[in-house]
Order: C-alpha cells, then sequence, then structure tokens
C-alpha cells in the first residue's frame, strides 16, 4: 500500500461544505470553481486565510479593552445607578456566595476570550514562522477555539433577561451599557477570526522542515 | 474486509475518498457500522461517521423542535416579582428591550442567535428532509443543505440556557422569579436541536439526492 497524500499533491480539492474530492483539472476543464455537487466555491484553501484572520482577531483584541473597561449594565434602584464590568459582575456574585455561577461567568466572560485571542494568535504565528512541531496539538487547539467561543454569549444573553424583566421605574431597572456592546463585537470578531483560519496551513510546513 | 490503497489520481470527482478538512490529507472512505466514526489518522479530526437510521430520526427531532420552538416564543419564560409588581418575559423581549433602549446592535445579534438562526436551522433540515422522504428533491436543495452547516455556528440556545440560569440566580437576591411555561418547551427544543443536528448525516443526503436523481433520469 502507497503512502497516503494531501489533496493538494493529488491536484484536487476536498469541498468544504459536502466533502466531495475534485480534480482541479477536471474544475479548469469545467471552466468552474463550483463544487459539482453542492456548488460550492472551492478553494484549494481558504484565499486570504492568515490576512482575514489577523483582521477580525486584532479588531477583537482591541475591543477587549473597552470590552471591560466599560459597564456591561447599570442596575437603577430608587434613583441611583450602580454600573456594572464583566469583572465588577463576577465580584459580585462570589460576594453573594454563588461561587460555581460566579466562575462560570469568569471562565465564559473573561478567560475564554482570552484564550481564543491567545491560541488563535499563537496558531497564525506558528503558521507564518513556518512552525512544523506540534501540528497535531495545533490543530487540537484550533479545534477547540472553534467550540469554545459561542460560551462567551452568556453574559448578552443574561442583560438580555435582566433589561426585559426589571423595568419597574422608579423601583429597579436594568439598563445595558457600551461595554455590551464591545463585548458581543469580541465574540463576533473572534469566532469569524477562527472561521477564517484555514487549519491545512499548519500541515502545509513541508516535511523535511520536520526535525 | 476490503483494503482500499491510497489514491494515486483522481480525474473527476469522488466521493470514495475523502480530504480531511483540517489536514487535508486523503483517506479512502470504508463501510462503516451504526455509531461507528471515522477519524484522521494523522490530525484525528472526525472525518465521518455512521448514524443509525439518521433519515427519520434527524427529521422525527426536527419536527419535535419546530413545534416546541413554537411553544417557547408563545408564552413567558421567567416571570419576576418584587414590592408586589410583576414582570414577565418572552424569549423574544430580550432582543425587543435591546432594540428599544438604543442597543439595536445587540438586539439583533441576540434576535438572530436565540430566535432566527435556531429556527431557520430546523426549517433547513425539514425543507431538505421532508421532501426526500418522499423521493423528491425540492427546489434549491444544494443551498438548504449548505445552509444546515452555515446556519450552525450562529444557533446558540444551548448558550441562551445558560445565560438565564445566571439571570436567574443574579434576580433571586432582591426579587422572587419563577420559571414561566415556555422554560420547559425552550430546553426541550435546545434538545430537540442537537439531536436533530446529531442524528443528520449529510452523506446520506446526498446519497439519496443522487438515486433520486439518477432515478428520475431513467
Ligand atoms: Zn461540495
Ligand atoms: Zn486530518
Amino acid at each position: 500500500m502507497s503512502t497516503q497524500k494531501t489533496a493538494a499533491e493529488l491536484g484536487a480539492i476536498g469541498c468544504h461544505d459536502c466533502g466531495l474530492l475534485v480534480s482541479e483539472q477536471f474544475l479548469e476543464s469545467r471552466q468552474s470553481h463550483h463544487c459539482p455537487r453542492c456548488r460550492a466555491p472551492m478553494h484549494r484553501r481558504k484565499p486570504l486565510s492568515l490576512a482575514k484572520s489577523w483582521a477580525y482577531l486584532l479588531a477583537a483584541a482591541i475591543l477587549y479593552i473597552p470590552a471591560n473597561m466599560m459597564p456591561i449594565m447599570t442596575v437603577i434602584s430608587f434613583g441611583s445607578g450602580a454600573p456594572d464590568t464583566i469583572m465588577s459582575g463576577v465580584i459580585h456574585l462570589a460576594a453573594a456566595g454563588q461561587y460555581p455561577i460566579a466562575l462560570l461567568v469568569f471562565i465564559a466572560s473573561v478567560f475564554v476570550p482570552l484564550l481564543k485571542i491567545g491560541v488563535l494568535a499563537y496558531l497564525l504565528v506558528s503558521v507564518q514562522w513556518n512552525l512544523a512541531a506540534k501540528r497535531r496539538q495545533r490543530t487540537r487547539m484550533y479545534r477547540m477555539t472553534e467550540l469554545i467561543g459561542r460560551w462567551s454569549m452568556i453574559d448578552i444573553f443574561m442583560i438580555s433577561i435582566l433589561v426585559a424583566l426589571v423595568k419597574l421605574d422608579a423601583i429597579a431597572t436594568i439598563e445595558a451599557g457600551p461595554g455590551a456592546i464591545a463585548f458581543a463585537a469580541v465574540v463576533v470578531l473572534t469566532m469569524i477570526a477562527a472561521q477564517k483560519f484555514d487549519p491545512r496551513l499548519i500541515w502545509d510546513v513541508k516535511e523535511k522542515t520536520v526535525k | 474486509m476490503e483494503t482500499v490503497l491510497a489514491l494515486e489520481k483522481l480525474e473527476s470527482y469522488t466521493d470514495r475518498y475523502i480530504a480531511c478538512h483540517e489536514c487535508d490529507l486523503v483517506h479512502p472512505v470504508r463501510r462503516l457500522l451504526d455509531g461507528e466514526i471515522a477519524a484522521c489518522g494523522r490530525c484525528g479530526a472526525v472525518l465521518y461517521q455512521q448514524r443509525r437510521n439518521s433519515m427519520d430520526r434527524s427529521l422525527a427531532f426536527a419536527l419535535t423542535g419546530l413545534i416546541l420552538f413554537i411553544a417557547a416564543n408563545m408564552f413567558p419564560l421567567l416571570t419576576f416579582e418584587m414590592e408586589g409588581r410583576e414582570q414577565s418575559n418572552r424569549l423574544i423581549d430580550g432582543s425587543l428591550a435591546f432594540w428599544k433602549s438604543g442597543y439595536w446592535e445587540l438586539g439583533l445579534l441576540v434576535f438572530i442567535s436565540s430566535v432566527a438562526v435556531p429556527f431557520f436551522s430546523l426549517i433547513s433540515i425539514l425543507y431538505v428532509l421532508l421532501p426526500l422522504k418522499f423521493s423528491r428533491i425540492p427546489k434549491g436543495f444544494v443551498y438548504a443543505v449548505r445552509s444546515i452547516e452555515w446556519l450552525k455556528p450562529w444557533a446558540m440556545s444551548e448558550v441562551f440556557i445558560l445565560g438565564i440560569i445566571v439571570a436567574f440566580v443574579k434576580l433571586t437576591d432582591f426579587a422572587t422569579v419563577t420559571p414561566g411555561p415556555s422554560m420547559a418547551a425552550f430546553v426541550g427544543m435546545v434538545i430537540a436541536i442537537t439531536l436533530a443536528n446529531v442524528t443528520l448525516d449529510d452523506r446520506v443526503i446526498w446519497r439519496l439526492e443522487e438515486d433520486i436523481r439518477t432515478g428520475n433520469e431513467l
């Protein structure tokens, strides 16, 4: 049995949408860039993967600062308002003795976005520097960033529920804050950054450079 | 057990071999037993899997999900009581409240991820599977099949449940909060959507489509 090849080495492309393996010659003969089965546009690698991924990631990293500095919501009770940032929200929960929930919000809102930004930056740099080590591990890291990003939306959903529920005029009202917009943008931008990254680039580093 | 040789040359296209979507290595497609998963030998990504009775089960879960979606949207999720006053919210009210207070971006995002995308992903599954069940290929079939995968990352109902739990805990400190009649329906809907997606096998969908298409040409 001969050794396995990559689709690129075979002059073929695996369809991103339906998994069909299509020869590039066949596409050329048909003068088409679309999958013959599902009609999705076909690329050997995601186009401009690194540049696009970097752009979304940098935007996310910048917005991470206002997301944490600005209030995400304000509780107005009998005329006086108490603005909450992401971190002060976690501290309030812990102070009330709600440790598991405080930990959950901390992981989802503080830890996960930072981890995601860090991991994606590491993956992008490792590809640009043609790093050949730990490819399997880096692919696993990528898989993880795709899975965990969505869970950061917990705080946004929580605020949406509080804003809708707590509107008792003078007694108690909860309003959203500008930090929430920045935070939601961080979540969405890191999700798009992960989608734009092509994990196959990790494996495109030529075998001979592996020591 | 058949031995399948590694692919040497490809003239047109094939589904008897599959390229790993995470490392591009080409693998021969084997027949799997129910519940078996084929993973990439190099990077460990899941290549494809075999689901028992994928078609009927996914269809049933999607139909259940749609019914529960309607129920989850009709009644309040939570009721909040403080100083003798009461306020309750439906699923849609969070996005409406954002929208009305000038945070339209957040309103839109919450609407998309907790209402629109879960709904349309169920509709896509039903739009594809129901006609196939009766040996028909619906209009815009390929786009509907692709939309199922495209919508997946943006459907966040399961995250919304955790949002409800955190909101609940935050409010119980100074008010009485009780789950409304739609809460059970919403949780059920999340389970049904998850199962509809888990049982769905796009290889079965493409195989059926091909069978129907070539059958019609004969
Ligand atoms: Zn395709
Ligand atoms: Zn692989």
